[in-house]
């Protein structure tokens, strides 16, 4: 189905191009995702998904929503949820920075904390539980086809249109940082559905010491919406190289932006090197700095910022 | 030879606790190999029965993960950080 965006209040995206902190001979662009409605990527999932539940009459009655979430799906649920009067339940990691609870309260959603040692992928298994039991519908964002669809009936096309408008084609490297998988699997269908052979690079956040929440590594967790068969390569981007790479886009491109478009941006960087002179690059920078201001990425040095965020769910 | 291997917290204990070890061979495949004669049960979480590699395993070779490389046979040499991760979601 396709998602009536207007309703939902998706508009395109700024793309604007990184002038400064890319390597030369490459054209990088970066997805400025945080122009969305509640101020990240999330809201074209969360739209997605409402839109498909509300056509399977899913949202009818006395319906309660629930959702794990680290911040972002949680708070575009939450708009999505208020704005048509059905209560919603979020569980949330008690480890993630104060403004993600602050913002989710202020729409008027009901938090729930979850042990933030059993990472994002206990907090799933908790919620998954609950639903059974409670008869709340969990629109899941790790195993609904609305979430990668969203990004193929929005951010891909969205991509492709705005390169061209610039005198581009589609671009050579995709790359975005990896949470469900969602934003990777559904552009980089839509540029496989008209034929571009893009690369299709992801970054890795490294699992936190503390965070991962596993008891073994039969404990992992592959989300249903990723297709992994896309990828051209998937890269590890380190702590400390995503909060350098906030900060410059900070400073150098004037982009006020939480880590994981750090993660992003570092990612496509490493990767333009294997490309050859006058290729394009497109990264996805998720959000803005507002939700980590408390977490203390932006200030002191490096190594600080860093060992400030252990333990924590930083994305 | 310098390689050498990064372990998630989970894996330690199969390892006496280490969070690196030395890593011997030209490839991860004949690292892993050489493990399983220091470590054994630590080979076994790294290799499935059939010898490839389990599902909610995730190696990266200098950052970056071999089942876009050439997977067991990518090649390993001076320097090279082989790390190993547990397959988590975001989000």
């Amino acid at each position: 189905m396709s998602i009536p965006l207007a309703e939902y209040g998706i508009v395109p995206t700024p793309l604007v191009r990184l002038e400064r902190v890319g390597p030369p001979g490459v054209h990088l662009f970066a997805k400025c995702e945080w122009h969305l409605p509640t101020g990240s990527v999330k809201d074209r999932v969360a739209a997605g998904m409402f839109a498909a539940a509300k056509a399977e009459g899913r949202l009818a009655g006395s319906v309660r929503l629930m959702e794990p979430s680290s911040g972002n799906t949680g708070i575009a649920i939450a708009r999505l949820a208020r704005l048509n009067g059905i209560p919603f339940t979020v569980l949330v990691p008690d480890n993630v920075s104060s403004e993600r609870t602050e913002l989710l309260r202020a729409y008027d959603a009901e938090i729930e904390l979850t042990p933030g040692e059993l990472g994002s992928n206990g907090a799933v298994r908790i919620a998954e539980e609950r639903a059974r039991e409670s008869g709340e519908l969990m629109l899941h964002q790790y195993d609904n086809a609305a979430n990668p669809a969203a990004h193929e009936q929005t951010t891909g096309p969205e991509i492709v249109a705005q390169l061209n408008s610039l005198g581009y084609g589609p671009p050579d490297a995709f790359v975005a940082s990896l949470g469900t998988g969602g934003t990777l699997t559904g552009v980089a269908r839509h540029l496989r559905s008209i034929g571009a052979s893009t690369s299709i690079v992801a970054a890795e956040p490294p699992v936190g010491e503390a965070i991962a929440g596993l008891r073994s590594m039969d404990d992992g967790y592959v989300p249903p919406v990723f297709d992994a068969r896309l990828l051209s390569t998937r890269m590890l981007i380190r702590t400390g190289a995503a909060i350098q790479m906030t900060r410059r886009l900070m400073s150098e491109e004037g982009l006020f932006v939480g880590p994981s478009s750090g993660a992003a941006v570092a990612a496509a960087i490493r990767y333009s090197e294997r490309l050859p002179e006058g290729a394009s690059v497109v990264a996805v920078l998720p959000d803005a700095g507002w939700k980590y201001l408390s977490t203390g990425i932006y200030e002191g040095s490096v190594e600080d910022a860093v060992a400030a965020t252990e333990g924590t769910t930083l994305w | 030879m310098n390689a050498t291997i990064s372990l998630p917290t989970i894996l330690r204990p199969y390892a006496d606790g280490a969070r690196k070890l030395d890593a011997v061979g030209s490839t991860v495949g004949e690292v892993f190999s050489e493990l399983a004669g220091r470590h054994p049960k630590l080979a076994e979480q790294l290799l499935s029965p059939d010898g490839g590699l389990p599902v909610f395993v995730n190696v990266f070779v200098d950052d970056e993960d071999i089942r876009y490389m050439d997977g067991l046979d990518t090649g390993v040499g001076e320097r090279t950080e082989i790390t190993i991760l547990p397959a988590v979601a975001g989000g």
